[in-house]
């Protein structure tokens, strides 16, 4: 995998001025009932590898990432991506899944992305085997579990195949074992060149994908670099207390 | 004293012995209804849906309206399509007083309301649920209508039974705007009234036996097809 890191943006230099970043925060703010729930957030992401938003629930991970997937404006600030929305894939925490079948919701999908309908049937066969539910194709999506519920919404997002795919806690509330299939297809999709970035606050899990690391408390970027470099040697007292596993409040 | 028995022995008599006038009447009233229902839905449906999915001024006076709508007084529908289609009204010139087609208007006014406000409510909730994950799969204004009405469309059916009870039920406003002309615009319900004035209840009870049996054949139908769709729908 080519060597992402996370590039701050604009206050620090970058690390490797050669790579634009593909996404970039710029000051941006969210108010809510009266109060900044996200606050001048400033960071940029590489074009390539996994970049994890960690942070304690409630820091504003989920909010980047709907307005990263241009699902709401900033109030102020500015995002700028080189990407037009749709190359840019998103999924939600929850799985939301159409009522018809596992190949019902892939084949709306392709549908949706434009796809020729005498190409979609190739299409749908590599989703089905890329989220290993061939077996489940014509059952109806409501009756999949939670796992394969996950690993289809995420494989449905790739039907516009995105160069930029959003994963809000992806793996949340599901087992050992499902986690590790739902990971191993992130770093499938990572390998064949899509840029994930992935919200979660699971510091195992990061340790375990991130290529880099956007670190979030009470709204505010308190970190950004390498996922080896944070995690060894955390440069905020907010990170550090965070992978101690001190509470943050 | 009127002999109970008797009107309900040859009430049945009719029923089964399937006689011409009450096949003609009941087949009528089905046309009528049924057409009424299917334009209310191919109105009701889209207009529905947009309403629940725009955001415009005035919108809110309009769900209101629409609401207030399904409680329209059937009699005043029927006395304003009469002063439009009769010989003095504005569309005189298509003649259509005293016509199943104007029957057809008639309950096309009645129900749309109903099937809209049904359909607003349903996709609303539904849009709230979807709204997200539609709009992160880039799907245009048009696609989330069409994919929320098919997700929807178990409890459409609902919204469109809803709409057909009430047309099959109406008396007012197909009695004005019909005249209950024989052989020519007599529906169930305006024939049991008139049969029940002029004391000929046997065929009045015969039409109301067969309106409550279309009614719950008709009911039982739709939530025995709603019951196995849902259940094809989690379990496959």
């Amino acid at each position: 995998m080519a060597d992402p890191q996370i590039i701050p943006f604009p206050q620090q230099p970058l690390r490797a001025p050669s790579v634009a970043p593909l996404l970039a925060f710029d000051g941006v703010s969210i108010r809510r009932g009266g109060g900044l729930v996200l606050s001048d957030l400033s960071f940029g992401l590489s074009p390539h590898g996994i970049s994890c938003l960690l942070g304690p629930n409630g820091a504003g991970k989920s909010l980047c990432l709907r307005l990263a997937a241009q699902l709401i404006l900033p109030e102020e600030g500015r995002i700028t991506c080189d990407l037009p929305p749709s190359q840019i894939a998103y999924v939600p925490q929850n799985p939301v899944l159409l009522r018809r079948s596992v190949s019902g919701n892939l084949v709306h999908a392709l549908k949706l992305s434009g796809v020729r309908w005498r190409d979609r049937r190739d299409r749908l066969q590599t989703l089905l085997t890329q989220a290993r539910l061939t077996f489940a194709a014509d059952q109806p999506a409501q009756s999949l579990s939670s796992g394969e519920a996950h690993r289809l919404t995420l494989v449905r997002a790739l039907a516009s195949q995105p160069q930029l795919l959003l994963l809000d806690e992806p793996c949340a509330s599901l087992d050992p074992a499902s986690t590790a299939a739902l990971e191993e297809l992130v770093c499938t999709i990572a390998r064949s060149g899509t840029k994930i970035v992935l919200v979660t606050h699971d510091v195992g899990q990061a340790k375990r994908l991130a290529d880099d690391v956007v670190f979030l408390a009470s709204g505010k970027v308190r970190e950004t670099g390498p996922a080896d470099r944070f995690f060894e040697a955390p440069g905020s007292n907010a990170a550090r207390a965070y992978l101690e596993g001190r509470l943050l409040t | 004293m009127f002999d109970f028995a008797t009107a309900f022995a040859e009430a049945f008599a009719l029923v089964f012995a399937g006689d011409a006038a009450l096949v003609q009447i009941v087949g009528l009233s089905l046309w009528v209804s049924g057409c009424a229902v299917l334009i209310s839905c191919l109105l009701g449906l889209p207009l529905g849906a947009a309403l629940a999915m725009t955001r415009f001024a005035g919108r809110r006076a309009l769900v209101v309206a629409m609401s207030a709508l399904m409680g329209l007084p059937p009699v005043v529908v029927g006395l304003t399509l009469y002063l439009m289609l009769s010989q003095s009204g504005p569309f005189a010139v298509f003649e259509l007083l005293y016509t199943p087609t104007a029957m057809i208007i008639a309950q096309v006014v009645l129900v749309t309301p109903i099937v809209t406000t049904l359909t607003r409510q349903v996709i609303e909730d539904l849009d709230r649920d979807l709204s997200e994950t539609l709009r992160a799969l880039r799907a245009s204004w048009f696609d989330r209508v069409g994919t929320l009405l098919w997700e929807a469309r178990l409890a459409l059916v609902t919204a469109a039974l809803a709409g057909m009870g009430r047309a099959l039920a109406e008396v007012g406003a197909v009695m004005i705007v019909g005249g209950n002309i024989n052989h020519a615009t007599r529906v169930m319900t305006t024939s049991i009234a008139l049969e029940t004035s002029r004391g000929e209840l046997a065929l009045a009870l015969a039409l109301g036996l067969v309106l409550l049996a279309l009614s719950l054949g008709i009911n039982a139908a739709v939530l025995g097809l709603r019951d196995r769709a849902e259940h094809q729908v989690a379990h496959g």
